[in-house]
């Protein structure tokens, strides 16, 4: 098995009084996707910004091909290869398609002191990548993107990801937005991402999309690993159970269906 | 950064046709101060004949658009991005008075009253940008309170150093030359120079050169822009820099060119950059604007400021005049901006 790009080591991170993440060690390899699968709040967004430098862990390692690093800014991550879809933002509304999909790494054309922003560069390179993740109506880099509609702005934070992901790809749920068509076009493109050789790590609550690319999967409750398996090692409903947070979803759901069964079809009432 | 940029072989239709259509030129944010501009010329036109449209006229409102919009242009891109600085009506009197009292009052040299000057504002700049970084206050009350701060500074050093509220400065030579004259012996102020210099410097760095997008997307979403990798504090406390030190720049060659100058005076700055920046078109909740938008803000107040006095007017009248604008521009601006946003080519053509 090839060598961790990016590990965490016993990472710990509380905001104030308040912890979070409790003693995290995982691992990502290259040409693999580890999905990071837990109830709300369990702490998954704020693990993959230790990873993408937004946090600092309170404790605890973050190692890159197997050195110490720190990130103490995003750019020092992106500059480590890592790159990364936060699950809100992303995008700025009133700029255009062209000029947010390159945000802190602007093209330029021209010499020395004055190098100028080559606006068609960037427009041309943004839609091409849009319109990669399925999002075909997108023709003019100038566009504002506060006129597209929020999977389309999701699809563009996505696409900018894809195009800047050196080494890590990190997706906090990027499907979440999405419809049928374009969230089948992201987990085609994780899994290219994967074929390239990249290190991908894909937060989504459905278990369809995880089961999907996932080959490595970890599961947090309350802020610790509580699972971490292989692709095959656990059925679908074990899976859905672990992702509820420990609760038995798929007993649940059975006794849902008795019940209904039982009733002519009624669902019960809400538990008082 | 690897970029595997500007591979020719591009499905879309290339960027269609976004030349100079008449829609294209609606959308720019600079639009509706243009239109200010023309309607505020036309009405002066009209009712003060056309000489403030002749030389003497010309300098009259120039000069005012010169002092003001050297400070407008950095409050506007704070603006832009998302702050607001209203400490400017301190430097103002702060800059004036600290060239005074160490070249006037002291009789030290021109060069390091200005050295002096500049350093402070420098240094209030720095202030404001780092309590806005660290404390996360909003920036109008950490400005207002160095506002308050730096007017109380400038009146109790200046009373006590000099026992007055007004000092006398005499310059001569390249100094005064530089900082503090009139053109070819006219009525034109070199300020108007620094002033269309500057806004060329501006033009570049904001809309041409690469990291002018920076203050948009600050503007848009500070999150987003620092998690996309610009460095967002560095940002913040160099523009407080930019305004601060531009404010104090103005004072100081106000003193230069008027041989004096007085602790009072300056407040008007603070409502009048705003009103040129959101009559230019800058969205006051940022992430939307344009220098060259500001540019045209800044001569539309100052014409309306200055050619009352070539009206049969009142010139009490001339608030109303720029209250009735700013609100019609606003809601220019509005409009045109959500035709920006709304807008998308032509369907059709595949
Ligand atoms: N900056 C912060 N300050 C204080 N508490 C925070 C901060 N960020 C996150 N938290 C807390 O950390 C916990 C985990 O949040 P996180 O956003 O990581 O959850 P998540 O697993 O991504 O949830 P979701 O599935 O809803 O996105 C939450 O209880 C949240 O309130
Ligand atoms: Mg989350």
């Amino acid at each position: 098995m090839a060598a961790p790009i990016l590990a965490l080591r016993g990472v710990n991170k509380s905001f104030g009084p308040i912890d979070v993440l409790h003693d995290i060690t995982l691992e990502v390899r290259p040409g693999e996707v580890l999905c990071l699968l837990g109830d709300n709040g369990a702490g998954k967004s704020t693990l993959i910004k230790i990873m993408s430098g937004v946090h600092q862990p309170s404790s605890g390692k973050i190692e890159l091909d197997g050195a110490e690093v720190s990130f103490p800014t995003p750019r020092a991550a992106q500059d480590a290869g890592i790159s990364t879809v936060h699950q809100f933002g992303g995008t700025f509304p009133l700029m255009s398609i062209g000029r947010s999909f390159f945000v802190g790494v602007e093209p330029t054309k021209g010499w020395g002191p004055f190098k100028v922003y080559d606006r068609r560069t960037a427009n041309a390179v943004a839609v091409k990548a849009v319109q990669e993740m399925g999002i075909t109506r997108i023709t003019d880099g100038d566009r504002l993107v506060g006129g597209l509609s929020g999977g389309e702005r999701q699809s563009l934070a996505i696409a900018r990801a894809v195009h800047f992901g050196a080494r890590v790809l990190i997706l906090d749920e990027p499907t979440a937005a999405l419809g049928v068509k374009q969230a089948t076009h992201v987990l085609r493109i994780v899994n290219e991402a994967k074929k390239r050789g990249l290190a991908v790590i894909f937060i989504t609550h459905q278990v369809m999309h995880a089961m999907a690319v996932g080959d490595h999967f970890a599961v947090l409750i309350r802020g610790a690993v509580a699972a971490d398996f292989k692709k095959g090692e656990k059925t679908r409903e074990e899976i859905t159970d672990l992702m509820a947070g420990g609760a038995s979803m798929a007993s649940l759901e059975a006794e849902i269906e008795g019940y209904m069964a039982s009733h002519g079809g009624h669902p019960p009432p809400p538990a008082a | 950064m690897t970029m595997n940029a500007a591979s020719p072989s591009i499905s879309a239709k290339p960027v269609a046709a976004s030349g100079l259509s008449l829609g294209s030129l609606l959308r720019r944010p600079e639009a509706g101060a243009f239109l200010g501009l023309m309607a505020v010329m036309i009405f002066f036109a009209v009712f003060g004949g056309i000489t403030f449209l002749q030389p003497a006229g010309m300098s009259s409102w120039l000069n005012v658009a010169a002092n003001l919009g050297i400070i407008a242009i950095p409050v506007g891109l704070l603006m832009i991005a998302g702050e607001l600085d209203i400490s400017v009506g301190a430097m103002v009197p702060f800059g004036a008075m600290t060239v005074a009292v160490i070249s006037g009052h002291y009789g030290m040299s021109i060069w390091l009253g200005i050295a002096v000057t500049l350093a402070f504002g420098l240094i209030v700049g720095l202030i404001n940008g780092y309590l806005v970084i660290k404390t996360a206050v909003p920036s109008l009350i950490v400005t207002l309170g160095t506002l308050f701060a730096v007017q109380g500074i400038v009146l109790g050093l200046t009373v006590l150093i000099t026992k007055s509220t007004s000092v006398a400065l005499t310059v001569e030579g390249p100094a005064k030359a530089i900082f503090g004259d009139f053109l070819f012996g006219g009525q034109l102020q070199v300020m108007v120079i620094w002033w269309l210099v500057l806004t060329a410097a501006y033009v570049f760095f904001v809309h041409l050169s690469p990291k002018g997008n920076w203050l948009f997307a600050m503007g848009g979403d500070k999150v987003s822009a620092r998690n996309a990798g610009i460095p967002t504090d560095r940002v913040t406390i160099l523009l407080f820099v930019l305004s601060s030190t531009s404010a104090a720049f103005v004072g100081m060659c106000q003193a230069i060119l008027y041989n004096s100058a007085q602790v009072a005076g300056g407040q008007s700055f603070i409502f009048n950059s705003i009103i040129s920046v959101v009559v230019g078109g800058v969205l006051l909740t940022g992430g939307f604007g344009s220098v060259i938008g500001i540019f045209f803000g800044t001569i539309t107040f100052a014409i309306v400021n200055q050619g009352i006095y070539y009206t049969d007017f009142d010139r009490n009248w001339s608030s109303l005049i720029i209250g009735v604008l700013l609100l019609g521009a606003v809601l220019m601006n509005n409009t045109f901006r959500k035709m920006a946003l709304s807008y998308s080519p032509k369907k059709g053509a595949k």
